[in-house]
């Protein structure tokens, strides 16, 4: 069924160079797509616990727009909007990066930044998942604010959220394939391509279909991976400490929007 | 820069609305059959049916792994083949794209739904099955009149935010150049050579809508608190 890909295209490769080239880009926008994600994620994530009002307020402001505009109409807004609104020797500049790239960037802040307004909630439920005497015993101790998030709420806190975070990785992956819209050629868009030269729909697609399988399979296993080595022992695995199956799920998504569960 | 001129907006209104209200019945209908075959999906593995709940679990499985616009490429290329099948003359019948989306969007919010109330379903207390069969109520009238009703109350938050996520996600219907808001907005868009105003003004539609249900959502949770439920 699958040899249809190692028949040669009209330029010399064969078709599954194509499929290898659309998971390289599939894979580059988000792996450091994810990374944006974390930096960004982390820090409004902490500035939505603050007390400075300001902060709060920024932070707050800044979930709520990455979350409820859909991810392909912020894809546009960064492609075909942004140029726009900039001064036109910049925007010029941006519109004339060479074909790869020219896209490629714009949906790896699209994504990034998307994606960090949902880390960002699951960072603020950690730490508010955390008992208050945390807080106050850091006080008591004479430790600064930020000593006290350095120190002691984000290294509990982060290991907290490992297991709801899988979610996002998941969701991260599966969103580079919204890139095709502005024509980065990730791997559905090469599948589509492929399916469009040969006529063999059912191989292109399904020959994507396993690979974003095996990406996703890869992706659970390496959070399991990674709660399992940085969990905070004594609290059950997979699980927050004092929680069923359904307080996982609500502090996955304390906060509408930012629910999807992964098993 | 270009001079911002929005009244171009204004008078596109009527076509966007008309997207707009794509969007709102695509979501609508994806609610309703993705409940239904969530629930039914979640009570096969709830019940371990032999061969039934491991067909489910791989469909929801598959679901979730790959991303919805290649679902919505699958669907485009197979209902067509599928449907020529099951009416017996093998021929594929041409079912066109805004019926693929329909599907498309109800079978894979299914697989979403069906999580979230398996999840509900574990989260039953024991008692509550031992005292339906104390009371000899049958296996049906169980679900029907004391479980399902807890799960829904319990996961309705968290469906209702699922199905906000679904609205946001019938924008990529925009693949398959169907005319839901964005469609309506990029169609427009080309033709008068309006990027940004379009643009800009469906992502403030966007977040409006969002938001403003999202509020709605966060208002819920308070309100129907099981009285006496931990939280």
């Amino acid at each position: 069924m699958f040899t249809v890909l190692l028949e040669k295209t009209v330029d010399g490769q064969r078709y599954i160079d194509w499929l290898v080239s659309g998971l390289g880009w599939t894979l580059a926008l988000a792996f450091f797509g994810w990374w944006i994600a974390f930096a960004v994620g982390v820090v409004v994530g902490i500035g939505r616990t603050v007390q400075n009002p300001f902060f709060r307020a920024l932070a707050r402001l800044y979930v709520e727009i990455f979350r409820n505009i859909p991810v392909l109409v912020q894809m546009f807004l960064w492609y075909f909007v942004l140029p726009e609104l900039l001064p036109t020797t910049m925007g010029d500049w941006i519109k004339q990066i060479p074909p790869p790239w020219g896209t490629f960037f714009p949906a790896l802040w699209c994504l990034g930044l998307y994606t960090a307004a949902r880390i960002a909630e699951q960072v603020r439920a950690g730490i508010e998942a955390l008992p208050r005497g945390q807080d106050e015993a850091a006080a008591a101790l004479g430790l600064s604010g930020y000593l006290t998030y350095r120190h002691i709420i984000l290294p509990q806190a982060l290991r907290l959220i490992v297991p709801s975070l899988t979610s996002e990785v998941m969701g991260i992956y599966k969103n580079t394939s919204v890139a095709l819209t502005i024509g980065l050629m990730e791997l559905t868009a090469q599948a589509r391509q492929i399916s469009d030269a040969t006529f063999q729909t059912f191989a292109a697609f399904g020959a994507a279909t396993l690979i974003y399988l095996a990406l996703a399979l890869i992706a659970y296993q390496a959070m399991m991976l990674i709660d399992k080595a940085v969990r905070i022992p004594g609290t059950a695995p997979g699980r927050e400490a004092d929680g069923s199956d359904f307080d996982a799920v609500k502090l996955e998504s304390p906060v509408p929007n930012g629910m999807e569960i992964v098993k | 820069m270009n001079s911002l001129d929005f009244s171009i907006v204004l008078q596109a209104w009527p076509y966007l609305w008309s997207g707009l209200l794509f969007s709102l019945s695509l979501t609508a209908a994806a609610f309703l059959v993705g409940m239904f075959l969530g629930t039914l999906f979640a009570l096969v593995q709830h019940f371990e049916l032999r061969v039934l709940s491991q067909l489910v679990r791989s469909y929801v499985a598959l679901m979730r792994s790959i991303p919805l616009i290649l679902v919505l490429f699958w669907f485009f290329f197979l209902v067509p083949i599928v449907l020529g099948h099951l009416s017996g003359n093998g021929r594929p019948v041409p079912v066109g794209a805004t019926y693929t989306a329909f599907i498309t969007f109800g079978l894979f919010e299914a697989a979403y739904y069906s999580e979230i109330i398996r999840v509900g379903l574990r989260a039953v207390n024991k008692g509550q099955f031992e005292a339906c069969q104390a009371l000899a109520l049958s296996t049906f009238d169980t679900y029907r009149h004391v479980i399902l009703p807890q799960v829904f109350r319990v996961a309705s938050p968290i469906i209702l935010s699922q199905t906000i996520i679904l609205f946001q996600d019938t924008s990529l219907v925009y693949v398959l150049s169907l005319t839901d808001l964005l469609g309506a907005a990029s169609k427009l868009a080309q033709l008068h050579g309006r990027l940004v105003e379009m643009y800009l003004a469906v992502a403030v539609v966007y977040l409006i809508i969002s938001c403003a249900a999202s509020q709605f959502v966060a208002s819920l949770r308070k309100k129907y608190a099981i009285a006496g439920a931990r939280r």
